[in-house]
């Protein structure tokens, strides 16, 4: 009787209310959906992270003929200053994890490959590549120990973290993502008014309905649960429709478009979706069932 | 059953006060009128006795319980006990005769069985047996007036509180409203009236307490509406 009774209220309250509900639900859908993408996102971040930091490396390159920088003065690197900073290399261990060094032919092997079909390679001969050491550390932060210890001295052209280019990279996904949440946060917010509005709208015109339970003694509860699941069913549908939105960004986007482009990286897997999709529909139904709850402590005072 | 002690009401962002004052207090059973001009604070005597407003000062006791420490949850078991009727009826347009009644049992939920039983029941002893399922636009004033106290009456409330009830009827349908109320408060429900109607009060032979500018000043067993008005 009671849960039919509260079922047939909110049923009727939902119809009546019709595009407000729809306003409830759009505003919904559409900021989740954001606010999920931002977590996705962050999610892809610490996904390339975890797969890039595994492989970056320091590169020492060593003066070549013809290089500028002060400490290439003396011409290309000799064979002495060479084994000195290789064996320099090897006293960082074990903070140097693994030590290889990449030649001149190889550079240039490396370089006909990366530039297979431009015309480049043509006007590049192999004694203008420089010879490098190729450094892996076991702590991928402690690039400045390195970084300290080699830069600027003589026979060393330049020493050069991937880690600060994947960074630069890093921080503009981050940016992206602070994009993302900023507008989301806007959204829910938009979405958080609309709700105490529509509550507000609500109230009103049930009000002769409240007034008379009200008189005979309906509990509080009663009142307003209702109103309660009203909010919380039109923006369940709306955090459900975030989900769907969310699916739709993984498979279709990451995986269809992105994922074949850039296949040299690593995406988020559907874990991140599965993961993400419940805190979507808690925010949403939470948000909304609170403002609903505090709009009508105000309106249907006993 | 209803106990003022000392009882003053002041509004917000009013000077004078509602109710001033005021002692009074109904027995069990009784039937009373609350007379008095407008302004003079039978509204806001009853609005105290359902516990609508609080007191500024002093304490209003109804059905035993002191309404000033009564915490708010437990407003609604009060008002349970308290059938409310007022001069516009306040029925649901779009439910019929039988649902504005049921309505009132529904919302404190009531099992359906009982609905059942106790609606038609009480619809008889208002006089609307056979309009159970006329919508209230359908109704006379005085039938609607009926299915209004009907939904105060139906579940026995030991307290009837009735704001002038034959406020917007003709005298000819407000005698039969009456006879009704009448009916009610020997079947021991306890009935407070507050009416403007002096052949009703003048007629009826009970109770009168006149409210003039928040003031008790007068109260009379089988009194009339009022000296030389």
């Amino acid at each position: 009787m009671r849960a039919q009774f509260v079922a047939s209220e909110v049923g009727s309250g939902l119809r009546r209310n019709l595009t407000m509900t729809l306003a409830v639900i759009i505003t919904v859908a559409v900021s989740l959906t954001l606010f999920g993408v931002s977590l996705l996102v962050r999610a892809q971040v610490d996904t390339m992270k975890d797969f890039w930091y595994d492989k970056v490396e320091v590169s020492i390159f060593l003066c070549a003929k013809g290089s500028d920088t002060p400490s290439c003065a003396g011409g290309a690197v000799t064979a002495a200053q060479r084994d000195q900073i290789e064996a320099d290399l090897e006293s960082l261990r074990p903070l140097v994890q693994d030590i290889y060094y990449e030649s001149q032919e190889e550079a240039f092997a490396r370089f006909q490959e990366q530039f297979a079909n431009s015309p480049i390679v043509d006007s590049v001969n192999e004694s203008a590549l420089p010879e490098s050491f190729r450094v892996k550390l076991a702590d991928p932060t402690q690039y400045d120990v390195v970084a300290s210890a080699f830069s600027g001295r003589p026979g060393i052209e330049q020493v050069n973290d991937q880690r600060q280019v994947l960074d630069k990279f890093f921080r503009l996904l981050g940016g992206l993502q602070a994009i993302a949440l900023i507008i989301a946060v806007v959204m829910l917010v938009v979405t958080v008014l609309l709700v105490v509005n529509t509550m507000r709208v609500a109230a009103f015109s049930r009000r002769r309905e409240t007034g008379i339970m009200r008189l005979v003694g309906a509990s509080n509860l009663y009142i307003q649960l209702p109103f309660l699941l009203e909010a919380a069913v039109s923006a369940g549908i709306g955090a459900i429709l975030a989900v769907g939105g969310l699916i739709l960004t993984k498979s279709v986007v990451i995986d269809q478009i992105l994922a074949p482009s850039f296949q040299f990286t690593a995406f988020v897997g559907w874990d991140a979706v599965v993961g993400i999709a419940p805190i979507l529909i808690l925010v949403g139904i939470g948000l909304s069932g609170l403002a609903a709850f505090l709009t009508l402590r105000k309106y249907l005072r006993v | 059953m209803i106990l003022f002690d000392t009882v003053t009401k002041l509004y917000p962002n009013q000077t004078r006060p509602a109710l001033e004052e005021a002692s009074l207090e109904i027995e069990k059973g009784e039937f009373v009128f609350l007379v008095g001009p407008s302004g003079s604070g039978k509204s806001t005597f009853l609005r105290l006795v359902l516990r609508e407003e609080r007191p500024t000062a002093g304490n209003v006791w109804v059905l035993g319980k002191d309404l000033s420490r009564l915490s708010n949850w437990k407003i609604p078991a009060l008002r349970r006990e308290i059938g409310t009727v007022f001069q516009d009826f306040r029925l649901l347009p779009n439910k019929s005769v039988f649902e504005n009644v049921a309505f009132a049992l529904e919302v404190i939920g009531k099992p359906k069985a009982h609905i059942k039983k106790v609606v038609p029941e009480v619809l008889e002893v208002v006089g609307l047996e056979g309009k159970e399922e006329r919508r209230p636009d359908e109704l006379s004033g005085g039938e609607q007036q009926r299915v209004a106290i009907a939904r105060a009456f139906v579940n026995r409330p030991k307290l009837l509180i009735a704001d002038e009830p034959t406020g917007n009827l003709d005298p000819g349908t407000s005698v039969g409203i009456m006879k009704l109320l009448d009916r009610i408060n020997r079947l021991g429900t306890t009935v407070v009236m507050s009416t403007h109607d002096a052949q009703i009060v003048d007629q009826m032979r009970r109770r009168v307490v006149e409210l003039e500018h928040g003031h008790v000043v007068r109260d009379q067993s089988r009194g009339v509406y009022g000296y030389a008005r």
